[in-house]
């Protein structure tokens, strides 16, 4: 039943862009229907998701497809979960788009984005339902390939056109692991179909296997580090709701791919629950390490999703670990935090992107250090985003803390009972307790730089708020943040239902959430500190003497014209944590170039480049083009020259049928 | 009920009692009369009723900043315990709750820092972030201590178990983590070695450097709310101190209050005969105490 109106809303959302691609350029109704449409799809999905997490989900749909032998689609509570952040973005991303893109500053590249924007909430959609390989790899290649030309929708500037490239290559990588995961998934199990494999069957070789494939073909798509060397370059350079989609949900269907393999393989060893802490450990503070070196500012909220991934991913492997030692409790909150974390980074970074791309939109730049002061000059913009970096720091009374809380209980739980909990407490906890620390100053550094303070350039002075078409978006976002934040009972149903239905192929039941911690008192303290703040408030009748207080420059120490100028920067905020660790950042310093006795005007800049892609890749292949350069000769441009070379490798082929055997016989006789 | 309401009044009375001690004692050794140890209350009084001067810069994070940490640091009061008696709020998990309280007072402080659009505040809140990047895994490192002991995820029974279940085979990593929790408490309670509450250079300081700007009634909620986190952390270093003290139980009793006051005299002892860092050697400081909470940890899985 629930099914269908999934199956629905994928239609819906799959057709949205179509009717402004048919009509005319001028014609600006096509935003309109496919926003509309979009909405729609999102409730209808939505209903659908909640029925699913409810378990009304239904039988799984045989779909016919011969071609590969079958097809099925399903909706169980893990798939539902996984919808919801699918619909929700898809349709406030929608909507944010109608103010941020609209048809008449964007004629040509907005009727394509509107039409893939649609493509990739139905790719997703249809990859999340999907209980066949080949139907899953089907939602997979349509959302990967949308989110190339959603990426590449600015494709005159060559920034963008670069990270378009380089994300296809990577998310191509990513398709061959899938490809040989599939394979030697139909080889083992003798089809194609999602269903889990019995315990004690796979044997550990196949296992470790599929798990090593899993890893590195979703891990590519999750941007774990240090597979997550296409993900900055491309949530910086696509229009911001493209980000805030794929850097909201896109990149968690490598995280429901890893989910869902895990539920299909029954006996993970514990060494691979291991591996992913581990993993997640390095993701998350390599991610807001490197984070905190960037001056643009969405390259930094790009950054941020790799540490929140690691975040993700370290939940996911304490509940690995709870399942193969078989420790309920692990599991219910190593897994509530992965699952819950999930959720909440599909809101609180949606939420970022949204209001960084409101700043881009009124200001035109993304270097921090060139706005300031649009606290004042955008008040609902810069609420937002203080709510959502709250969030995102993982303080309460907001969402983050919630997930995070899980987490460290999961993990400590595992520090008093057991020797080889103790053993993922000592690489756990402290590693979440420095990334909380790195991501406040790193959002603190944000806050500052782009809100606070004076205005450093005349376009942040002149910048206006954004339109309601922007800002409702950002208030449902804000309002999912408050609401887990607050009252995480009323998500607990969900997480139980996901977690029961990982559980399913080993056999073991989940423990609720509930019964584990006391999530009513966090709720209880959330109000109780709202009420604290509302109380001094109150009491001081702040309204009232703000208003009426004495306005005068800010005391610089007896200087008396302070400038915009002399703020401390993005910079210099986050200088003495780059150089902390400048071990593994290795940032690079342009020092200015003083020379004459009355110096001229010159300039100084520095920057941390990626330590895989630039370090790495780019050089590793930059050798490869320098050894290959005699294959150029072949690359004549001409497309009768490669038919030429099809035509030639063909008849080699075809050569090999040459009955050689007969030829030596006879020589032989001879 | 009754332990409540005191509990509740010596969260609100007691705090400017301790910035008082410190100051009497540095008087002391310096060899000076020094205010009267009331002189924090007289001071706090004086500003919430002055009138408020605001930075045509600032928006409303500057004024709700102090307001927020306040609310952050009472409310982090009522899960820690003084003495025998058992926090007001204690759930399995509060020890992170408490810990990231103190973390969201540090993101609005910073960020009322930095609504100034001054280059001192910006200063200062640089490095206070930077700091609490090392301090806050020491802690967690002292909480995974103290949880393995107790055997339990709640600060009341993890604070009273050096205390209650003290053992031979705990006195090492304990002593490790009395060490560390003592560097953690004076950084972030902005003293000496880490940063000097009193210097007259801007450029030298921390806490005080963010702060900058904010005058009267603000002024007056960031004194009370600082005595307040010292007050709050300071007891939570005495419940592990009290597993090396004679006569324990007793000491558990109302002369907790005392030995808070004492903890006053240390701290103000421990500036008088030390210098402040140099600004790039407080992290050695801060990664030692980790060190040592971490090694405390070590041990006792070992």
């Amino acid at each position: 039943m629930f099914l269908i109106l999934i199956l629905l809303a994928v239609a819906v959302a799959a057709l949205s862009g179509l009717p402004g691609i048919l009509l005319r350029r001028s014609d600006d109704g096509g935003e309109r229907i496919s926003a509309i449409s979009m909405v729609c799809a999102a409730c209808v999905g939505l209903i659908g998701a909640l029925g699913g997490l409810l378990g009304y989900g239904g039988k799984p749909l045989a779909l016919t497809w011969p071609a590969v032998g079958g097809g099925s689609v399903g909706l169980d509570a893990l798939s539902a979960f996984f919808l919801v952040p699918v619909f929700l973005i898809g349709g406030l991303g929608a909507v944010y788009g109608l103010g941020y893109w609209p048809h008449c500053c964007h004629p040509v590249s907005g009727r394509s984005l509107r039409f893939f924007w649609g493509m990739l909430v139905a790719g997703m959609a249809l990859l999340v339902v999907a209980r066949h390989a080949m139907i899953f790899l089907l939602g997979w290649e349509i959302m990967a390939l949308s989110a190339f030309f959603l990426v590449t929708a600015e494709g005159h500037r060559i920034a963008s056109r670069q990270a378009g490239w380089i994300y296809l290559i990577s998310t191509h990588v990513s398709v061959l692991a899938l490809f040989a995961l599939f394979a030697i998934w139909r080889h083992v199990t003798g089809s194609f179909n999602m269903t889990p494999a019995a315990p004690q069957t796979l044997g550990q070789g196949v296992t470790a296997l599929c798990m090593v494939l899993v890893l590195v073909g979703f891990g590519l798509k999750a941007g774990v580090m240090p597979l997550h060397f296409w993900l900055p370059g491309a949530h910086a350079n696509a229009p911001s709701h493209v980000s805030a989609i794929m850097s909201g949900v896109v990149i968690k269907t490598g995280i429901y791919g890893m989910i869902r393999w895990s539920a299909l393989l029954p006996d993970v060893p514990v060494a691979w629950g291991a591996l992913i802490l581990l993993l997640g450990a390095l993701s998350g503070v390599l991610g807001v390490l490197f984070a905190l070196g960037q001056h643009d500012f969405k390259r930094l909220l790009a950054y941020h999703s790799v540490e929140n991934i690691g975040i993700i991913l370290m939940g996911f492997g304490v509940a690995l670990l709870g399942r193969a030692v078989q420790r309920p409790e692990w599991v219910t909150l190593g897994f509530g935090a992965c699952l819950l974390h999930v959720w909440n980074h599909s809101l609180f970074k949606p939420l970022l992107f949204f209001c960084a791309g409101a700043v881009m939109q009124v200001t035109g730049t993304r270097q921090m250090d060139r706005l300031g002061g649009l606290a004042k000059r955008m008040p609902w913009t810069a609420a937002a985003f203080l709510v959502g970096a709250v969030a995102i720091c993982g303080l309460p009374p907001l969402n983050g803390f919630v997930s995070e809380w899980l987490l460290y209980l999961g993990l400590l739980k595992g520090a008093v009972g057991t020797a080889g909990g103790a053993l993922a407490a000592l690489v756990g906890v402290p590693t979440l307790a420095l990334i909380g620390a790195l991501a406040l100053a790193c959002f603190v550094k944000v806050m500052g730089t782009v809100f606070l303070g004076a205005p450093r350039t005349q376009s942040a002075a002149d910048a206006r708020e954004v339109s309601r078409l922007e800002l409702v978006p950002m208030a449902v976002l804000v309002a999912g943040c408050a609401l887990i934040g607050v009252f995480p009972s009323a998500v607990a149903f969900a997480l139980d239902a996901a977690t029961g239905c990982w559980l399913q192929s080993t056999g073991a039941t989940a423990v609720p959430v509930a019964q584990t911690v006391p999530l009513g008192v966090i709720s209880l303290l959330a109000l109780l500190l709202l009420a604290c703040v509302a109380g001094i408030i109150w009491r001081m009748r702040i309204k009232e003497v703000v208003t009426a207080a004495r306005r005068s420059l800010t005391w610089d120490c007896g200087y008396a014209r302070p400038d915009a100028r002399m703020q401390y920067t993005a910079g210099s905020f986050a200088r003495m944590l780059v150089l902390i660790f400048r071990g593994v950042l290795r940032p690079a310093d342009h020092p200015p170039q003083v020379t004459k006795l009355f110096p001229v005007p010159t300039r100084a800049h520095s920057h941390v480049d990626d330590a895989v892609l630039d370090r790495v890749l780019m050089p590793a292949g930059r050798k490869v083009e320098e050894g290959f350069a005699w294959f150029h000769r072949f690359h004549r441009g001409l497309t009768q020259h490669y038919v030429l070379y099809v035509l030639v490798i063909l008849l080699i082929l075809m050569c090999t049928l040459f009955p050689f055997k007969n030829l030596f016989a006879i020589w032989l006789k001879q | 009920m009754l332990e409540t309401l005191i509990h509740i009044a010596v969260l609100l009375l007691l705090p400017p009692l301790l910035p008082g001690v410190i100051a009497k004692t540095k008087a002391w050794f310096a060899g000076r009369t020094g205010p009267s140890v009331f002189q924090p209350y007289y001071d706090i009084i004086k500003c919430l009723q002055r009138d408020w001067v605001l930075s045509e810069t600032t928006t409303w994070i500057f004024w709700a900043g102090p307001i927020i940490t306040l609310a952050a640091t009472l409310l982090a009061g009522l899960m820690v315990p003084l003495g025998r008696a058992s926090a007001l709020i204690a759930f399995t998990g509060d020890l992170i709750l408490f810990a990231y309280l103190f973390a969201l007072a540090r993101f609005f402080t910073t960020s009322a820092a930095l609504d100034t659009g001054s280059a001192f505040e910006g200063m200062g809140a640089a490095r206070e972030v930077t700091f609490g990047c090392l301090s806050e895994p020491a802690l967690f490192f002292a909480f995974m201590v103290l949880a393995k002991i107790s055997g339990t995820l709640s600060l009341t029974p993890m604070l009273h178990a050096p205390a209650t279940a003290f053992a031979a085979g705990i006195t090492a990593p304990l002593m490790l983590i009395l060490i560390g929790l003592f560097i953690v408490l004076l950084a972030e309670t902005c003293r000496v070695p880490v940063d000097d509450p009193n210097t007259h250079l801007e450029l030298t300081m921390i806490h005080e450097a963010m702060i900058l700007d904010h005058s009267g009634p603000l002024y007056g909620i960031i004194l009370y709310g600082s005595a307040m986190k010292m007050l709050v952390l300071g007891s939570m270093v005495l419940q592990v101190l009290l597993a090396f003290l004679p006569e324990r139980e007793m000491l558990r009793g109302p002369l907790f209050l005392v030995l808070l006051v004492l903890l006053a005299v240390v701290i103000g002892i421990v500036e008088s005969v030390m210098a402040r860092l140099k600004m790039l050697h407080v992290p050695y400081l801060l990664i030692s105490a980790l060190l040592f909470c971490s090694f405390a940890f070590i041990l006792l899985i070992r």
